[in-house]
């Protein structure tokens, strides 16, 4: 009988299109990006970091033990012109002489079929953590994977624009984040 | 007294609402432009861009028109040189209340911030994102808009010095009034 069972085992591990068992571990951050959208007086700012440390380790067989981590260099920040890029380094947006860095620290990662994960996790921006639920599509290439989500921010859960900049007619409040990350399993 | 010859009235209308708006709008872009940033910045910043494409629409309706329909001939006693310096400095204003918006909306596509007139109607980006065009867009916005200035002040002054002066009823052929004979 166990030795039908691992027969079997064996058997659809051979056949899964992932039975060569990959453990996804090493980020190429040339081809990761984090970008964000957000509106102002209705009109769509696009903007992104350009540099952040992403961390992860992922083997499609066994999603459940897979951790991440990203860490963000606020001061990479393009927030759609040099003069929003300038404005959100001050107290009243992100503080970065006080807060240099965002950090994403996953907590649970959750299979939902068809190439689909929900990770859990908290995010800690200018000194208060949040917990995040975010959508994230695994897509498998010859020589690497790609990890791609998007969900939404709301900056104000995070002191992200006080004061007069807490309207949020002005700036919206919800902030599309997108990220790709791309590793390899070497 | 002199018959009062008059523009239409819809090149009437189309003259004073852009003139209008142009007060309003011309002020504000040199207020807006130096403030510091904050969210009433941003604001004025779309008010400004929003008549700036209302005043794009009503000179082009006013372009139209006036290709269409020939204005009141100039007085038969004007002297040549104010016929062509008439001439020209109207054309070059046809000109201006078509490119100063135009080149207003480019500005903004090429800074990144697309146009959306009153908050619903979005303009396409004509020109992509680019940093170096988006600041040579700006200088010929600012330096087509002086010279603006310096031709509504021509304009201006010419027609208050025919009409006081020289006391022809010449203001009345752009009037809001009814039509005197």
């Amino acid at each position: 009988m166990k030795l039908i069972l691992n027969t079997l085992t064996l058997f659809a591990v051979l056949a899964s299109p992932v039975a060569s068992a990959v453990e996804y571990r090493t980020v190429l951050p040339a081809q990761s990006a984090i970008g964000f959208d957000y509106s102002q007086m209705g009109v769509s700012i696009k903007g992104g970091f350009k540099r952040f440390v992403a961390q992860l380790v992922f083997d499609p067989v066994k999603p459940e033990g897979a951790r991440a981590q990203i860490d963000i260099d606020l001061a990479s920040i393009d927030a759609g012109s040099s003069e929003a890029d300038e404005e959100s380094a001050g107290r009243l947006w992100f503080n970065r002489s006080v807060y240099p860095r965002a950090q994403f620290v996953s907590s649970q990662i959750r299979p939902l079929g068809n190439n689909r994960y929900e990770m859990r996790g908290t995010l800690t921006l200018k000194g208060r953590s949040r917990e995040l639920v975010v959508p994230v599509t695994f897509s498998q290439g010859k020589t690497a994977a790609t990890f791609d989500g998007s969900f939404i921010l709301k900056r104000l859960d995070f002191g992200i624009g006080e004061g007069m900049w807490a309207d949020v007619a002005t700036v919206a409040n919800e902030v599309q984040v997108t990220f790709r990350i791309v590793a390899t399993g070497k | 007294m002199n018959t009062v010859l008059r523009y239409s009235p819809p090149a009437v209308v189309l003259h004073w609402l852009i003139a209008l708006l142009i007060f309003v709008t011309f002020p504000l872009g040199v207020y807006m432009h130096e403030l510091p940033l904050s969210p009433d910045k941003l604001k004025l910043y779309s008010y400004h861009k929003w008549i700036g494409i209302t005043i794009l629409m009503l000179a082009s309706l006013r372009v139209m028109w006036r290709v269409t329909h020939t204005p009141p001939p100039l007085p038969d006693d004007m002297v040549r040189w104010q016929r062509l310096a008439s001439q020209a400095v109207h054309g070059l204003l046809y000109v201006l209340i078509l490119a100063i918006p135009l080149s207003g909306w480019l500005m903004s596509s090429a800074k990144g911030f697309q146009t959306v007139w009153f908050g619903v109607l979005p303009l396409p980006d004509l020109i992509g994102k680019d940093k170096a065009l988006g600041d040579l867009l700006a200088e010929v916005h600012e330096i087509l808009n002086f010279t603006l200035l310096a031709l509504v002040i021509l304009h201006v002054g010419a027609a208050f010095k025919h009409h006081f002066f020289e006391r022809q009823p010449f203001m009345q052929r752009m009037g809001l009034g009814k039509e005197e004979r």
